[in-house]
């Protein structure tokens, strides 16, 4: 997912105090920053909202490399539009890991040195204008099976982040639904475009999700901290669910041909992505991981003296109203 | 050559070139802040160049559309200032770039509400609002950058110094403008120029830079004479899906 494989931290506080905080969880109330929280809690929420944070600035670059390109000026403002609102899935999301105690430009070290990851999937190159409508489509509605549950987290500014999120991300997922709708009943072209992004973004929609974690006792406390409302299983199956009829719908092809429907089981069989694949993108060795950095780290270097820039004049600005006084 | 169409297409060209240039920096930019920011200067950009060129199209009545003129005429069609075709630069030039323009395009709109074309005016009425905003962003950002360390000071100088010599161009007059003008529909550019100068020295001066003495102005954009070499990259980019593809729809 956006914030993929978190493990929890180990937590040793009082076990009284965990006893409570858990029952204040079980009971459905909101964890607010300046509640008491046991610090594998709190540690496990930063990295989770910090790598989901980051996922949202990264993922601005495999769309932004489109909007120079869109083919009319409809396509080009809504496009903008939605990596704008990335960019501000952003800025919420640092704004709540923020009120855990950390701070913006801390996680975003974290982000340029490697130790902190985002998500597998903006690792991977838009190479056609398809794949603008595969993105919203699948990444975007990966991202809200997810996020929707996500809403009842247990740590009130985490919840209400999502909530406004959530709002948006289903206005994403319809557009690249659209771009996909266009393309599908467009010319040969435009069909081959739209088949071979649905080839390409299929599997590494499947492996947002991570690998299983049935087994995992991070996942089973995570769960328990409502951190983590559903197993990695379960949401993937959900968006298979519900993406095979839409790939129906516009006559493509979902590049599986293991995939059919299970009538006994209500859902349908398919096959697992490559996870030697996921585990070397993770790794850094993705197809875009490098371009991903490197242009991260460029708008954090070049942008070094624009940011000392404003805060000298800030400081500047301060000192004169003071004297005045 | 009809002058309202040619004027539409200056409007339509500086906001639609400009939009294209300021969508560059999509999530390049330094600060988060920025980013959203400038996506958002982007987008109004945009959506004013479909106003713009989609009242060129209807004046023209070729059977054209907003996109036809943005996404299939060549260099030379287009009629937008040189200042706004030039490359970003650092985030500093793009910032003074954003100022001088909007300095200008602000004052014109102004105007644009009074116009004898209610199809104009509305337009001016629409776009003012969001223009007005992104002057004073502009404006607070040349300033803070300006009057902000040894080094931002200094790239700001280099920026409108680098700039200056565009500025001129936004405030030529010939024969389009001087029939705009005598028909009430647009005003004489060349009557802005003081209004302009006297928020450029005040932005210039909170800023701490020096505004060049020489008034050297390039030209060549706004009539289509000479663009720069820059623009024909640029039109390559942005339209290459329309030509590669000719009588699709996306
Ligand atoms: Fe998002
Ligand atoms: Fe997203
Ligand atoms: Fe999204």
């Amino acid at each position: 997912m956006y914030a993929q494989m978190i493990q929890s931290e180990k937590t040793d506080e009082d076990p009284r105090a965990l006893a409570e905080f858990q029952a204040r969880i079980d009971r459905g109330e909101k964890i607010e920053p300046k509640d008491w929280m046991p610090e594998g809690y709190r540690r496990t929420l930063i990295r989770q909202i910090g790598q989901h944070a980051h996922s949202e600035i990264v993922g601005q670059l495999p769309e932004g490399n489109w909007i120079t390109r869109a083919p009319t000026l409809e396509r080009k403002a809504i496009l903008l539009a939605k990596v704008q609102d990335e960019a501000g899935h952003g800025l919420y999301l640092y704004c709540a890991a923020e009120t855990l105690g950390i701070s913006r430009d801390a996680l975003t070290e974290k982000l340029l040195d490697g130790s902190m990851k985002y998500s597998s999937i903006f690792n991977y190159p838009t190479l056609t204008w398809a794949d603008m409508g595969a993105v919203g489509w699948l990444v975007d509605g990966a991202a809200i099976m997810n996020q929707v549950p996500l809403q009842r987290t247990s740590f009130g500014p985490y919840s209400r982040a999502m909530i406004r999120i959530c709002k948006e991300e289903s206005f994403h997922q319809r557009q690249g639904y659209d771009i996909m709708m266009k393309m599908a009943n467009g010319t040969p072209e435009q069909r081959r475009m739209a088949q071979n992004a649905l080839d390409r973004f299929w599997y590494p929609s499947l492996m947002m999700f991570g690998p299983s974690d049935a087994e995992s006792v991070h996942s089973a406390q995570n769960m328990a901290w409502k951190i983590k409302i559903n197993t990695n299983d379960e949401l993937r199956q959900k968006f298979v669910d519900q993406t095979v009829p839409q790939a129906e719908y516009l006559g493509l092809t979902i590049p599986d041909p293991d995939l059919k429907w299970n009538a006994e089981t209500g859902h349908y069989d398919f096959s697992e992505p490559d996870w030697t694949e996921f585990f070397d993108v993770l790794k850094g060795d993705g197809p875009c991981n490098a371009e991903r950095m490197e242009a991260r780290r460029k708008a954090w270097d070049e942008g070094a003296w624009v940011r000392e820039g404003l805060l000298a004049h800030a400081r500047k600005k301060r000192a004169a109203k003071t004297a005045a006084e | 050559m009809d002058p309202a169409f040619e004027f539409l297409c200056r409007m339509g060209d500086n906001t639609l070139v400009l939009g294209h240039r300021v969508s560059e920096w999509c999530g390049h930019s330094p600060v988060l802040e920025e980013d959203i920011a400038l996506a958002n200067t982007a987008l109004d950009l945009i959506g004013q160049t479909q106003l713009w060129l989609g009242l060129a199209a209807e004046v023209e009545g070729a059977g054209r559309d907003a996109d036809a003129l943005a996404m299939t005429r060549d260099a030379w069609d287009f009629r937008n200032v040189l200042l706004v075709e030039l490359p970003n630069g650092d985030f500093g030039r793009t910032m003074m770039r954003q100022c001088l323009f909007d300095a200008w395009h602000d004052l014109v709109l102004a105007e644009l509400r009074d116009s004898t074309d209610d199809r104009i005016a509305a337009i001016a009425d629409k776009t003012s609002r969001e223009v007005a905003y992104h002057l004073e962003r502009s404006r607070d950002t040349v300033i803070g950058l300006g009057d902000g360390t040894e080094e931002s000071h200094a790239r700001m100088q280099a920026a409108l110094d680098r700039l200056y010599p565009y500025v001129g161009e936004l405030f030529e007059t010939d024969a389009v403008d001087a029939a705009l003008a005598e028909a009430g529909i647009a005003p004489d550019p060349g009557n802005l120029r003081d209004a302009y100068d006297a928020r450029i020295t005040g932005i210039m001066a909170e800023a701490t830079l020096t505004i060049p003495d020489s008034r050297f102005a390039h030209k060549g954009g706004r009539d289509g004479v000479r663009h720069t070499e820059h623009l024909g990259h640029l039109l390559t980019e942005m339209q290459w899906l329309q030509r590669a593809y000719p009588g699709a729809t996306w």
